[in-house]
Formats: structure tokens, sequence, C-alpha cells
């Protein structure tokens, strides 16, 4: 199973992330695991300084907003 | 050009609703009309236009230049990338531990978040229209004064002792690369245009709510306080009345967009500007929600210390406003 993680200290657009990317997977039919990550350590070893962002196998893949349908569903079968 | 707000104002709430002009109700209606209205309008149009321009500017290129330019402009040029740069409070965290370690001193970086709240475009475009070129000018000087005394402060106490460890250690073995995240291919119109849409609806969706709060207190002080009882009771910005209300704007929480109204309505009705500026910045700057945040990278005495030097300005600021500018 895939591991997804969303960076972000707590705000709506974290929340919002996860969850569509949740959705999307869902729809695609790929099992995936999405984890809420706000420690500020973990936010800082990945360089990330504007949140939301999502790391996909350690690799940071998105910053900055909610990422779009689209791209989400992009790295899934990238990443496959 | 704004005048047509004032005409639509008259005509919502005199003919259409049928308030009396001089009633304290139709006088409370009329500037909640007019200020909405005018301040929705401006807000569309404003922040579209400068999302446009500045949709290439974020925070991994202010970090890489603070990093690369000379700490003595550092302050100047932390604070008024604070003031341009848009970026929600929730992100402060990151921002500062990406500053942090990138071995930007802890004070450019406070340099940077102090202004950050008090001045951004809606802000400045509000004060603008609502209170008029002057007083606008005043606000953003004081604003980027804060940010820069604050930030030159810390860094003398040596402010980065006071950090998390982690946050140290970060700060300390600071190794900066040349960013490749921020290297990036310049922008289509199409682009900005996205980012621009993007942006305005984000904005608006954060301080839709604010702007009528805001304005509905503005409204409330316009219609039902009497006109000179400001400038009766607390018109010779009597010493006290200072450190009274940057007191009374802890507790109020707010953004810059939702306490614009209620200034303009504080000025207009004859509260000194001094004792009007430090309490809308205190309720704009020193709130708790926000600061609990900065718990997870600095200590309390560090965190304690940025609050009483934030409190200690505004009160500074006010008394000498009150002394150098009577209205």
């Amino acid at each position: 199973m895939k591991e997804i993680e969303v960076l972000g200290s707590g705000c709506a657009k974290c929340v919002k992330t996860a969850e569509l990317i949740q959705a999307v997977a869902n729809d695609c039919g790929i099992p995936v695991r999405v984890i809420k990550e706000s420690s500020p350590e973990v936010i800082l070893k990945h360089g990330v300084m504007s949140t939301p962002a999502v790391v996909i196998d350690n690799r940071l893949m998105h910053s900055g907003s909610v990422p779009d349908k689209n791209r989400i569903k992009e790295w899934l079968l990238m990443t496959q | 050009m704004l005048s047509i707000f004032t005409i639509l104002a008259d005509w919502l709430a005199y003919s259409i609703f049928g308030f009396m002009p001089d009633s304290k109700l139709g006088g409370a209606v009329h500037f909640f009309i007019e200020d909405t209205t005018k301040i929705f309008f401006l807000l569309v149009l404003m922040i579209y236009i400068i999302a446009l321009i500045r949709a290439s500017l974020n925070v991994e290129r202010v970090r890489d230049y603070l990093a690369k330019n000379n700490k003595y402009l550092g302050y100047l040029m932390g604070a008024t990338f604070g003031a341009i740069t848009p970026f929600c409070s929730c992100s402060s965290i990151p921002v500062f531990l990406g500053f942090t370690s990138a071995g930007i001193p802890v004070g450019i970086t406070m340099s940077f978040l102090l202004t950050s709240p008090l001045i951004n475009e809606v802000a400045v475009l509000l004060l603008l229209s609502l209170v008029g070129l002057e007083i606008t000018i005043i606000y953003v000087l004081v604003g980027m004064a804060i940010g820069i005394a604050g930030g030159v402060f810390l860094d003398l106490i040596r402010a980065e002792q006071l950090l998390q460890p982690f946050a140290l250690k970060a700060y300390q073995t600071a190794a900066f690369s040349d960013g490749e995240l921020s290297i990036r291919p310049k922008l289509s119109f199409r682009e900005r245009h996205d980012f621009a849409k993007v942006e305005l609806l984000d904005i608006l969706n954060r301080v839709w709510k604010w702007v009528l709060i805001g304005v509905g207190l503005g409204a409330a002080l316009h219609g039902f306080v009497p006109d000179l009882w400001f400038a009766d009771n607390l018109g010779n910005g009597q010493w006290w009345s200072v450190p009274m209300a940057v007191l009374a704007g802890i507790p109020l929480y707010s953004n810059a967009t939702g306490v614009i109204p209620v200034m303009e309505s504080l000025i207009l009705k004859g509260l000194p500007l001094g004792t009007t500026l430090a309490f809308c910045m205190s309720t704009v700057a020193a709130s708790f929600p926000e600061f609990i945040l900065l718990k997870q990278v600095m200590t309390w005495k560090l965190l304690v210390i940025i609050f009483m030097l934030l409190l200690m300005s505004f009160t500074l600021v006010g008394w000498l406003i009150n002394i150098i500018y009577v209205l």
C-alpha cells in the first residue's frame, strides 16, 4: 500500500488536501494510506515552507496549495 | 469614482429601506451599505490585479534573497517582504523554520513575521479608501518600523539561544543549497491569471466575514456613539488611554481587514490617531492563538519577550503619534 504524507500544521486546506487525495485514490481503486503530518521537525526535514505539501515515497511532490485532482491522479498512477 | 457607493447607500438606505438620514439607525445602515459595497468592489478588483503582478513572488524566493544579502539591510528587506508576500498564518511555522535553516538570523525572520499580519495589500487598500493617504502612510511606516526594530532587538539579545533545540540546531548547521525549488520558469499570462483567480477566491473566502464583522462594528460605533464622545472623553490623548487601548486589543482577535473599518469609525468619532493605531495593531498582531503556534519552535521565554516587545512598541508608537500628530 502506498503511503502518502500530507504536511501541514492542521490548517483547513491540509485537511481538504488529505480528503481529496483519499477520494481520488478511491475513485481510481488504488489502495493508499494518507497520513497527516503536522510535526514541525518533519516539515523542516522536507524543506517545506508553504503548506499543505504532499510527500509520496519520501519525495516532495507539491507544496503551497490544495493540489488539483488531475495532478493527484497523475502522482498515484506514476508512482504505482 | 468611489462616490458612487455613497450614492448607492443613499438610495438603498433612505429611499428603498426608508430610514431617516439623521436617525441613529439610518446612519449606521448607510455606513454599513456604503462600506461593504465599496470594500468588496475594491477587494475583488485589486486582489486580482495585485496577484497578477506578484504571481512569481513566493516565500522560497524571499528566503533565498534574504539568505544571500547583507545583514544590516536584512531587517528592512525582511519587513518589506513581510508586507508584500502573501502567506497564511498557518504557514508561519514552516516559514520560520525554512528561514532559520537557511541561516537567516532569527531577528530578520521575525521582522518578516511581525510585519506580515500588520501590512498587506488588502490592508493598504482599505486604509486608502477609508481613512485617506496620510494615515495610510503613517500606518505602513509604523508597521514596518515595529517589524524592523523588533528584529534588531531580538538579534541583539541573541534570541536564537531561546529557540527549541531542534530549531537552534537547524540554524547552526544551516546548509544553504541554492534552492532548486525556487527556480521557476517564467510564467505565462494564462498561469498568472490562474494564480490570481485562485488567490482572489482564497483571500475573499478568508476575509469576507471579517469585513462584515468589522464594518458592522464600525457602523454601530458610527450610528450609536455620540459624535464627540471620544473627543470629549479621550480626545486629549490622555497617557493611560494608549496602554488601555493596547490591552483592550489583546483579547480581541481580528485581522487587518476586520479592524480597519472600526479604525475609520474611531477616527471619525475623534479618538486620537495614536490611540486608534495602538488599539488596531494590538488587535491584529498580538493575538494569543497565533502566538501559541510559535511555541512549537520557541521557548516560553522568547515568546513572552516577543509578546511584551509588541505591547511596548504599540504603546510607545501610540504615545509618540498622539504627541506629534494632532488632528
